[in-house]
């Protein structure tokens, strides 16, 4: 009787695994397995990096992969310095990240990346560009005019009230309620954390005392945890205030921003703008398109708070194949289509048409040894 | 068990034997290297962040001052958890062990383990989606009417993701460890005892306060630390509710808010490179050694006073 | 232990009656609806919430019954009336959070189920279209099933050095105490150790399935020995005895004899344990990492697990935003079902096999 027992007790167990593995034979509904390639290219890439790509990043894969059916697109949004750190290792084919390789101080990642490519210099091109809204909650304000120098010092806690003259001067028409404001910010590290500090940085006169940085410099406001987070907490909270990739905004009331003498809203056309006639890094090569975006232009109708995501790759790969399929996926991006696909689903500004042509001509470098 | 003495064998020792007891015993050695794995993996993998400073401390000079207001923000949710989730514990278990029909008192005691049972990150969600948004008013209204005490400075947090909003999440899922453990200490309360106090007369509570609690009491205190250390280390329900900063303050309804150990790991690990990912194991390492110590105090009284009475 | 002191008796007659006058019983149910009405007619007059009514309402209850019970009763009596209320207060606060997550839960994850939502991936799904949670179902599945492997043999063989070979020996004592101490291992240091213990093969930033089984079993381990322990202890030494005196060899004791009877006990005690690990995030979160296809490699490549994929479905829940999060709903309900199912199995199991009684 004991053994029957103990043998009721293994059948079950045993039936469990044979439907797990069972299950396990077959794949995902939408996932086809399918190898034929309509384009001759198959295989697979892999590539990591900036988190604030992943949106558009899986509107390319989607885009590429549909066109070729052979090949897989791996993207792991692991932040931007995982993603340089595993390309300089040689573990991805590609990274994603929101700064541009530099040497300093801390890192030498741009000799490490030269290294890596074989002595060469790393492409970087410019693919992912958003424009970083300033969000508010404020029921009964809907425009907002500020400048960099107020936003600065909202963001310091330097202003506290939404009534206070600062912001009453450049917005004499809105009825500004006493409602403290309540500053929202990223509690983890981001780009756009570090590209919103390096505006106010750069822009603000000195209401922003602190220097650029990936994590927010301030041990007080509001804290969340990635841009929807941010989105979410400043809808919650009424007078709150945030900053978030303009895509991610919804609903929500956006300031505009001071740009010379008049106020910007953000848009993809006005940040596109700013990068067109942004300088070019001093890291920059005949492969590598780093731009230092300029916060403090004047030109009329640009919106200098933006964050420019790049691609790194090497020129020369070993073996064709993935050659091929770098060549391949980032000529999609940089393209038109590709473009296009990323506003429509990630919200990001399509490259104007200079900018484009110059990265096209990069990528289409791009080769085996 | 002491009776058995089947093991003092004489018959010569069968290779079957050897073998099973051995694989049995290397079962339990493993359990031992398991443990001191952990020790020794988080120290080797921790170590390179104490000398560190700068950038992989988020911006700390050294790992103390990197660590401390995390240590501080740990122990402070756990606490206040802790203050919570106790009474109403007890509470709990008072009412399924005494309070109810027997018949009734087993679905109780299932429906909260069924609380135990919900996984952290539906807590987290909850806790962000619903419980948040809920507490609003009730930190206004201590802003407005308590907020001459330090806790209630405020300015109230206009989202509600504060602290005393994770101490409240983690006090739901605490709840059901210290309430399992306290109804089988109050169930084995001699009836002798009970039966006792109520041939004198004592009231429901009074048959309670003279018999129940003074065997229960160190069943009690060890439940609560047991709680405390599930408190300690929990990390999503916090990781997803808190708006935390890193600062030491003692406001718990403002939005500027110390984090934990735990959600401070969850938050940051997955992107972390370099010597960050040593600093975040490293204060792994701290959050191990203390949940160790609440764990082992915690079992140290369960042992003592399970010897005194047997 | 201090003593109750009786109330002195007095002499006069009409205290000698047995029975001291008390409260109706149905006077608890009185000053409820009392104290209800009470608030929400003064709630509505002074525009409290739901919330305000409810907390005023039982203040009145708590202060009335006392009052009431004090006047008529004694004190002792009124004290004790309060504390009834105290008590129930606390259960009933306990289980208000139960029944709003399950609700929310339910009302927002309900919509989201359907086939595709269980059979897809999120491979190539983009905006708003339809994807599903089928990768993380079975990374899920998978990795437990992993740590079910690792820690099952491991927890049993253990429990049964404990309770069969042990006994009472040095090692055996702190075996006992550390597997105690273990169950109170934060999940998220598990997740480390298995990052910091595979990071020395594998390099930085290592991502696999099988890690995250390693740290579930550090989870799951002491569990399975607490609970194969129990049971085994429960197992009279008669049995042990009558095997040995028909000159049975210990170890064809311990599995033919004794782990058999215990078996109902020892499975419903992994079952509870896998309750216990399949919603674990954190851990997953560190070493098991995220990717939006099918994985089911587990020795290579991140793999998506439900708790991870709810996670990452709220807070990074892409554009627009709100099918992101709807779907890290769906995936918690689905997950809570799980989990639920495994709970009921458990004692369903436990029930079923549990030795017949009467022997």
């Amino acid at each position: 009787m004991k053994r029957t027992s103990f043998r009721r007790a293994i059948v079950p167990g045993v039936a469990v695994i044979a439907l797990a593995a069972g299950l396990s034979a077959c794949g995902a509904g939408n996932e086809d397995s399918g190898s034929s390639s309509d384009s001759g290219l198959s295989g697979t890439l892999t590539g990591e990096g900036s988190s604030a790509q992943e949106a558009a990043q899986t509107a390319w894969r989607a885009g590429f992969q549909g066109e070729n059916s052979g090949v897989t697109v791996n993207y792991t949004p692991s932040g931007s310095g995982a993603g340089r750190e595993k390309f300089i290792a040689g573990a991805v084919d590609f990274a994603g990240s929101d700064s541009y390789l530099k040497d300093d101080d801390e890192a030498t990642e741009l000799s490490d990346a030269k290294e890596r490519c074989g002595g060469e210099d790393p492409v970087e091109v410019p693919a992912y560009v958003s424009p970083i809204a300033v969000v508010y909650n404020l029921p009964g304000v809907d425009t907002l005019n500020l400048s960099a120098e107020t936003i600065g010092k909202i963001f310091n806690e330097k202003i506290t009230t939404w009534n206070d003259p600062a912001i009453k001067q450049e917005n004499p028409d809105a009825d500004l309620p006493s409602t403290k404001i309540t500053p929202v910010h990223r509690s983890d590290e981001s780009g756009t954390t570090e590209n919103f500090t390096d505006y106010l940085e750069k822009a603000s006169d000195g209401g922003w005392p602190h220097e650029k940085d990936k994590l927010w410099p301030l041990k007080s406001g509001e804290a969340a945890q990635g841009t929807s987070g941010v989105i979410q907490a400043v809808k919650e909270g009424e007078g709150s205030i945030g900053y978030a990739d303009e895509s991610q905004v919804g609903d929500l009331q956006v300031a505009s921003i001071k740009v010379g003498e008049e106020y910007v809203a953000p848009s993809a056309e006005a940040a596109a703008k700013v990068l067109a006639v942004s300088p070019r890094a001093e890291t920059a090569t005949d492969v590598s398109m780093a731009i230092d975006v300029d916060r403090t232009t004047t030109e009329s109708g640009a919106y200098p708070l933006l964050l420019a995501s790049y691609l790194i790759a090497c020129q020369h790969y070993d073996d064709q194949a993935t050659a091929d399929l770098v060549k391949g996926y980032l000529t999609y991006v940089i393209s038109e289509e590709g473009q296009q696909t990323a506003a429509d689903n990630a919200g990001s500004a399509p490259l104007d048409a200079e900018l484009a042509d110059e990265a096209n001509g990069i990528v289409s470098q791009i080769s085996a040894k | 068990m002491s009776t058995t003495i089947a093991t003092r064998d004489k018959a010569p020792r069968r290779r079957g034997d050897v073998i099973f007891a051995g694989i049995a015993r290397g079962a339990g050695i493993a359990i031992l290297v398991a443990l001191a794995g952990v020790a020794l993996f988080l120290t080797l993998e921790g170590f390179p962040a104490l000398g560190a400073s700068g950038a992989a401390l988020d911006g700390a000079a050294n790992f103390l001052d990197y660590v401390w207001p995390l240590v501080f923000g740990t122990l402070l949710a756990a606490i206040l958890a802790l203050l919570i989730a106790t009474p109403l514990a007890i509470g709990v278990a008072l009412v399924i062990a005494f309070y109810t029909p027997r018949r009734i008192s087993g679905v109780v005691g299932y429906m909260i383990d069924l609380l135990a049972a919900v996984p952290s990150v539906v807590y987290g969600l909850w806790g962000i989606a619903f419980l948040g948004p809920q507490l609003k008013p009730l930190y206004q209204w201590l802003e407005e009417y308590l907020g001459f005490l330090p806790f209630f400075a405020g300015p109230a947090s206009s989202t509600g993701r504060t602290i005393l909003t994770a101490s409240i999440v983690l006090a739901i899922m605490v709840l059901p460890i210290i309430t399992a453990i306290s109804r089988e200490i109050f169930t084995q309360t001699p009836q002798l005892h009970m039966e006792a106090a109520m041939a004198l007369g004592a009231t429901r509570w009074e048959m309670i306060k003279l018999s129940v609690f003074p065997y229960a009491r160190s069943g009690m205190v060890s439940a609560t630390m047991l709680g405390l250390g599930r408190a300690l280390g929990e990390t999503m329900a916090v990781a997803m509710v808190l708006s935390a900063s890193g600062v030491v303050t003692f406001n718990l309804i403002s939005s500027t808010n110390p984090s934990t150990i735990a959600a401070n790991i969850a938050l940051n690990f997955p992107e972390a490179t370099g010597l960050k990912v040593n600093a975040l194991i490293a204060s792994g390492l701290v959050l191990f050694v203390i949940t160790f110590a609440v764990n082992f105090a915690a079992r140290a009284i369960v042992a003592r006073t399970e010897r005194e009475r047997s | 232990m201090a003593t109750i002191t009786p109330t002195p008796p007095t002499p006069t007659r009409s205290s000698m009656h047995l029975k001291t006058p008390s409260l109706p019983r149905w006077a608890p149910l009185l000053v409820i609806a009392i104290a209800v009405a009470a608030s929400a007619m003064l709630g509505l007059l002074l525009g409290w919430g739901p919330v305000g009514i409810a907390v005023v309402a039982v203040v009145l209850y708590l202060v009335g019954v006392p009052l009431w019970s004090r006047l008529v009763e004694d004190g002792r009596r009124a004290k004790d009336r309060m504390m009834t209320g105290l008590v129930w207060t606390a259960f009933v606060l306990a289980l208000i959070p139960l029944v709003t997550l399950i609700w929310k839960v339910v009302a927002e994850g309900l919509p989201q189920i359907n086939a595709e939502f269980l059979t897809y991936s999120m491979r190539n799904v983009i905006g708003d279209q339809q994807g599903g949670i089928y990768h993380a179902i079975m990374g899920t599945l998978l990795v437990t099933a992993w740590a079910a492997i690792i820690s099952i043999p491991v927890g049993i063989f253990c429990g049964i050095y404990l309770v069969e070979y042990g006994k009472t020996s040095r090692l055996a004592r702190w075996i006992t105490f550390l597997v105690d101490v273990m169950t109170g291992i934060p999940s998220i240091v598990a997740g480390l150790f298995a990052y910091a213990l595979f990071v020395l093969f594998f390099g930085e930033g290592v991502r696999m399935g099988f890690g995250g089984s390693v740290a579930l079993s550090l989870l799951m381990i002491p569990i399975v020995v607490r609970s194969t322990e129990e049971m085994l202890k429960l197992v009279p030494d008669e049995l042990r005895e009558a095997s040995y005196a028909l000159g049975v060899p210990k170890w064809r004791t311990v599995s033919k004899v004794v782990l058999p009877t215990a078996m109902s006990g020892i499975i419903t005690g992994v079952t509870l344990a896998v309750a216990r690990i399949i919603g674990e995030t954190a851990p997953l979160l560190i070493i098991a990492g995220k990717t939006d296809g099918l994985n089911m490699n587990m020795f290579s490549e991140p793999v998506t697990t439900l708790p991870v994929f709810i996670y990452f479905s709220y807070t990074q829940p892409g554009l627009p935003p709100e099918a992101g999060q709807a779907r890290a709903w769906g995936a918690a309900l689905v997950l809570i079902v799980i989990v639920m199912a495994l709970n009921l199995g458990a004692r369903a199991i436990g029930k079923f096999f549990a030795p017949k009684k009467g022997r």
